[in-house]
């Protein structure tokens, strides 16, 4: 058998873990706020309102992509931690941050296809988007890094979706009204700058505006520097919060 | 390395609770150790800190000379675990459970596959395998956790309750499996309030009461150990007042027993004739008499109330 403390094979058994998590993803709390919340905030936004399909892209793939990704992750410990399928995980050979890495990886998984099939309806529709290799990986960072803030909302030690996941929309909600998705970072004042800078959806939206309409308020590659900051910072910090609360979701 | 689990001053505290009390004791390999005590004795705290879910606060537990500790995951490795409550993911299938598992501890697919296979057959699972978990009885449930628990061929193998509640073919297979296992070479750590379990499987006993063990022995030495608590169990052809029959000499303590009444005592061979001729003073005929050594429950009984 292989040995269980080397890094590569810790990955493989995360693999397993976000395998597994599939489960997950049809729950209904997780229909709603990764699904059904951006499709109408999407509706809210443009129903009558002369807005280009351009103009309107970069806002919506934002919104999408961070509802998505940070829908799965706020509740699979809660119902680990209510089925008692955590202790299985634990008694397993598997690693802390193994196991919390394969719940990011699910997070980012359902993400990602959840944004590609809004790009490929919105081919459809006629959007060009002017970059698509970078908005390729923008999207891929941006899920990684969404999907480890949500790993990182759910380190309160609550066996009770239903509460993370309320704490979580109260953490997201003001997000995405200061980050660039209704409204462009430039057409912001300058505190609304100030605060929209502290928000990773920000650095996103900016660089979708760039893939799509060509025009950015930061630099590309300052966005993609601070998107992977946050996600090294959600993940290290996701991982070493859930470490410490554990004990007392086993307990 | 004779002992396939080494504990020492093993603790564990709940705030102000001391739930598991500074524990010693060693497991050898190969053999089937009980551990018995009532519900809140420490038993599942215990083996939740053996199987490194939960960390003790003091204390020291080996498992095939990994530390749990320092280097659980070695430890875990080579454990298999049935724990009491039922936790597998309930919508996974039988088999999908299996390989998740199986994915967990690293075995290779064809390997996972095989032994898959054959636990799902060997516990009367495999044509239900692609069912999900949520239709399955708590017999099936606890059959699958089981298979969930050797799928990586254990060398100790962690059973908490793993008869409880469950119907007599499921509770007389998991018993069988056990036994067939340890002939195999596997060591078993079983934590049972079922007397008559511990009796019929374990090699060694240890009772555990207010988380601390109060004897550590085989079976029937435990038995030999309460001489004090050999019966006489009578019953006359009239009802009798019990409080009678405590005066005869040697006699510890009469209790009713249905129709029938048990007298603890020492010596059974005095009491046998003071019974008849106790009978014959108050006009009564026997309808019958017979002397039973102490049972493991008797024991356990005696140990847990002199513990506390």
């Amino acid at each position: 058998m292989n040995d269980p403390t080397s890094f590569l094979e810790q990955l493989k058994r995360s693999f397993a873990i976000a395998k597994k998590d599939r489960i997950y993803y049809s729950k209904g709390m997780v229909v709603i706020l990764g699904l059904m919340m951006p499709l109408f905030l999407a509706l809210a936004y443009t129903i009558g309102r002369n807005i280009s399909a351009e103009a309107l892209m970069p806002g919506l793939l934002g919104m999408t992509i961070f509802f998505t990704a940070t829908s799965v992750g706020p509740g699979i410990m809660p119902w680990e931690t209510r089925a008692r399928t955590l202790e299985r995980l634990v008694s397993a050979p598997v690693s802390g941050w193994a196991l919390f890495l394969g719940d990011v990886m699910a997070s980012f998984l359902f993400g990602v296809l959840i944004t590609m099939a809004v790009v490929i309806i919105a081919f459809f529709l006629g959007v060009s988007v002017v970059y698509p290799l970078i908005l390729g990986f923008g999207m891929i960072l941006a899920c990684f890094a969404f999907a480890a803030f949500g790993i990182l909302l759910s380190t309160p030690p609550s066996d009770t979706p239903a509460t993370i996941m309320m704490l979580s929309s109260v953490i997201k909600f003001p997000l995405i009204f200061i980050s660039g998705v209704f409204i462009p970072i430039s057409e912001l004042s300058y505190w609304g700058r100030v605060v929209s800078s502290f928000s990773p959806l920000t650095y996103f939206t900016d660089l979708a505006r760039y893939c799509v309409q060509g025009r950015s308020y930061y630099p590309i590659t300052l966005d993609f520097t601070v998107l992977l900051a946050f996600s090294v910072a959600f993940l290290i910090l996701g991982i070493k919060l859930h470490e410490r609360t554990l004990p007392k979701r086993l307990q | 390395m004779n002992n396939a689990i080494e504990v020492s001053e093993l603790t564990k505290y709940y705030g102000e609770l001391l739930a598991v009390d500074h524990n010693t004791f060693e497991v050898k390999r190969g053999e089937i150790f009980g551990f018995l005590g009532p519900n809140g004795a420490g038993k599942t705290t215990t083996v939740r800190m053996l199987t490194g879910i939960i960390k003790p606060d003091e204390g020291m537990a080996k498992v095939m000379g990994y530390n749990i500790q320092k280097e659980p995951l070695k430890a875990k490795q080579i454990m298999g675990i049935v724990p009491e409550m039922s936790n597998a993911y309930v919508e996974l299938s039988a088999w999908d459970n299996l390989t998740l598992i199986g994915e967990l501890y690293g075995i290779p697919k064809k390997k996972r596959e095989e032994k898959g296979e054959k636990l799902l057959k060997d516990f009367g699972l495999y044509e239900r395998r692609k069912q999900l978990v949520r239709g399955f009885s708590k017999g099936m449930k606890q059959r699958l956790l089981l298979c969930m628990a050797l799928i990586n061929e254990p060398r100790v193998l962690f059973l908490d309750e793993p008869t409880s509640g469950l119907d007599v073919e499921s509770a007389r297979m998991i018993k069988g499996m056990i036994r067939d296992l340890n002939k195999d070479g596997v060591t078993v750590f079983l934590t049972t309030h079922n007397m008559e379990e511990a009796n019929q499987l374990c090699d060694r006993v240890a009772i555990i009461n207010g988380g601390k063990i109060v004897a550590i022995d085989s079976p029937e030495r435990l038995r030999a150990r309460s001489s004090g608590l050999h019966s006489v169990v009578v019953s006359f052809d009239k009802p009798i007042d019990g409080k009678e029959m405590s005066r005869i000499p040697t006699v510890l303590e009469v209790v009713k027993m249905g129709d029938k009444m048990k007298l603890y005592t020492s010596e059974p061979g005095f009491v046998v004739p003071s019974l008849v001729d106790f009978a014959r003073s108050k006009g009564l005929k026997i309808v019958s008499l017979n002397t039973l050594a102490p049972s493991l429950e008797d024991v356990f009984v005696k140990l847990s109330r002199e513990a506390s």
